[in-house]
């Protein structure tokens, strides 16, 4: 019987069945972060239970450190004793931290790929929603609770029912200036916030095969902002050659072994799917979001929709409201204020080439803040090794140190109330930059550019 | 985990559609390592000014539903962020049931975990109850988890509504998955032994 990949690698991982339509489901790798383990540590040891397997869970710390002088003991005294806690329940339970001022450190989704940690084949679990981000490597990967991290902790098994399958095919050629992200945009502009809830998403296509593996991460990583429990897409030899010689990726003749597993990780010819949609890449534009849903997006040169129909009028309302836009303005020429390229999206080497490639020998507007906090240590070495610090430098733009950031503004780099932020990241929710602020998502490029011009423009002209 | 068998509450309106996980409880309420507390930050951007005075107009606020124990929410409710947070918050404010239309697939599993009922009804059945509390905001439902249902004044049949068997019984008895996860320590050990996809 033909299968498709999400049931090869699913299938391949029940425990057992139980009654009800529910599995033991076995979990390889668990990553954890300081925000969403301390709970589980503490239910662990109030249980007087143990960690099962500690050598299959990396800790990093990402989303509630400072961006500056990570050398130096975090100020804010709550998130000290948050990345504190980690640090200890890390020692005392055996788990491998790469915290601040480690080497490895970086983003948690950034992270695991770039050690070869994500490897096809593979369930990967983190009590983070854009866990799906490792499905770039056909990997089984998606954000769980603090129960659950519990869960893992004790029995490296979760109780789940199966997702439906959903496939996305992207066929044809994206024109200029149209990247990973606005692909990604375009679906769940189509879709809506909730149009896969239920559903674990296979990305396909020549679009999508034509992506390199940071492009493929970035389409994954947002599948959770259509509801969707995943999204992956089918290991090839773009997924192997980057692995190869990663720190953690398999080694000799291991090696050989694992891309010989690798290579039957497709979904077969007449496989079934619960749902199936086509996009034509050809028909994607740069994309902006204009409201406070992910879903609430738009080609950059297009107006805003009218109002919809009754039943969704107040929430659409709503969000216009705090946005500051008119159903049916156009965006362009509207001045933007501050630009945020980072994140487990957009935070990668690729990202910062692209942007640092726009901006050489131009400068930023002069009322806008640029701020770009690269995605691990590592992609901060790179960047140095390849000039591309300077090259922003020179153009206005801080190049931070790495982490979650404005991402989610835990830490200290907000975005002021009622302030233009556009952002390179994943959601647009109200007061999800800091309370007030109003978020537009794009890619780099896009972020690059209005950086630049200091409003946002057609893209078209620029590339 | 608590136990949750039936419950008699007035409804706590916010028809408000695609409420995510950060309205729930902003990230910078996130710092605590505990469970307890998240409460007070519920909806806190919603609900309180920048100087931290209570909004009067936010519903929270208003004294008629300070008592009521189940929120009644637009469709999708609780997506974005995986955060437990969220569920901890509105369990923390004294909510037990929250009703949509639709829930986010992780909140629905974090708020089981919680001992908090997310209760789904049709579309249909979501805009009776808001047209139910908007006449009178005293009203009061009750939700009866044996028999999977909700009982609405006024109403000829009650709403049944779905729930898996194997959480509905985790919820009447107060336990988790962990509980049973471990039990399953000899099939998880056989299991191990042959996974041949790690190298
Ligand atoms: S960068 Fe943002 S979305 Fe990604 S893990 Fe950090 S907080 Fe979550």
């Amino acid at each position: 019987m033909p299968h498709t990949l999400f049931d090869k690698i699913w299938d391949a991982h029940v425990v057992r069945e139980v009654a009800g339509g529910l599995s033991v489901f076995y979990i390889d790798r668990h990553l954890i972060h300081e925000v969403t383990s301390p709970q589980a540590f503490d239910e662990l040891t109030a249980r007087g239970l143990t960690l099962r397997r500690p050598g299959q869970i990396l800790a990093t710390a990402d989303h509630n450190v400072p961006t500056r002088h990570q050398d130096q003991p975090i100020q804010d005294p709550l998130s000290r004793s948050q990345v504190d806690k980690l640090t200890e329940n890390c020692a005392r339970h055996g788990v491998e931290l790469f915290g601040l001022g480690h080497p490895y450190q970086g983003i948690v989704h950034v992270i695991g790929p770039e050690l070869g940690l994500t490897q096809p084949g593979l369930t990967i679990v983190c009590g983070d929603s854009h866990t799906s981000t490792h499905g770039a490597f056909g990997t089984i990967a998606f954000g769980i609770g603090t129960s659950q991290v519990t869960q893992v902790m004790a029995s490296q098994c979760l109780l789940l029912d199966k997702p439906r399958r959903m496939r996305i095919t992207v066929d044809g050629e994206l024109q200029p200036g149209v990247s990973a992200k606005d692909i990604i945009l375009h679906i769940i502009a189509q879709l809506g916030t909730g149009g896969a809830t239920g559903y674990f998403v296979e990305y396909a296509g020549s679009a999508i095969r034509s992506l390199s593996i940071e492009g493929r991460m970035t389409v994954c990583n947002m599948s959770i902002e259509m509801g969707a429990r995943g999204g992956l897409i089918a290991p090839d030899a773009t997924t192997f050659q980057y692995l190869h010689g990663r720190p953690f990726a398999p080694q000799g003749e291991a090696w050989d072994r694992a891309v010989a597993y690798w290579q039957t990780l497709f979904s077969d010819e007449d496989a079934q799917f619960d749902a199936e949609l086509h996009f034509d890449a050809a028909a994607i534009s740069p994309m902006i979001t204009f409201g406070t849903n992910p879903g609430m997006g738009m080609p950059l040169a297009a107006s805003i929709p009218a109002l919809p129909e009754a039943a969704e009028a107040p929430s659409f309302e709503k969000s216009l409201r705090y946005m500051g836009f008119a159903a049916g303005e156009s965006l362009l020429g509207k001045e933007i204020s501050h630009v945020f390229i980072g994140s487990c999206t957009n935070s990668r080497i690729e990202d910062l080439r692209t942007v640092a490639a726009y901006v050489r020998g131009k400068h930023k507007a002069a009322h806008v803040e640029a701020i770009i906090v690269p995605g691990s240590q590592q992609v901060a070495r790179q960047a140095i090794a390849e000039g591309l610090d300077q090259v922003l430098a020179a153009a206005g733009f801080e190049l931070r140190e790495p982490g979650c950031s404005a991402c989610l503004a835990m830490n200290e780099d907000k975005i002021p109330a009622g302030a233009y932020c556009v952002s390179t990241s994943n959601r647009n929710f109200e007061g999800r930059q800091g309370p007030g602020a109003r978020t537009l998502l794009a890619s780099p490029l896009v972020a690059a550019i209005t950086a630049v011009e200091g409003r946002l423009v057609d893209v078209a002209e620029y590339v | 985990m608590e136990k949750f068998t039936t419950l008699r509450s007035g409804l706590v309106p916010l028809p408000i559609e695609n409420v995510d996980t950060d309205q729930i409880i902003p990230a910078r309420f996130l710092k605590a390592t505990t469970r307890e507390g998240f409460g007070e930050n519920l909806f806190a951007d919603w609900r309180y000014a920048a100087d931290g005075q209570p909004k009067p107009d936010f519903v929270l606020n208003e004294p008629r539903y300070q008592v009521h124990r189940i929120l009644l929410a637009g469709k999708n409710f609780g997506c974005g962020s995986s955060r437990e947070h969220a569920a901890w918050a509105l369990y923390d404010a004294g909510f037990r049931v929250v009703i949509s239309s639709y829930f986010a697939d992780i909140f629905r599993g974090n708020a089981l975990n919680t001992g908090l009922l997310p209760l789904q009804v049709t579309p249909g059945e979501l805009r009776e109850l808001f047209a139910l509390v908007e006449q009178d905001a005293r009203a009061e439902v009750t939700v009866e988890l044996p028999g999977q249902t909700l009982l609405v004044p006024g109403r000829r049949e009650p709403i049944r509504f779905e729930l898996d068997a194997y959480k509905k019984e985790c919820l009447l008895n107060g336990y988790d998955d962990i509980d049973f996860l471990i039990s399953q320590e000899s099939a998880i050990t056989a299991f191990e032994q042959q996974r041949t996809w790690v190298f």
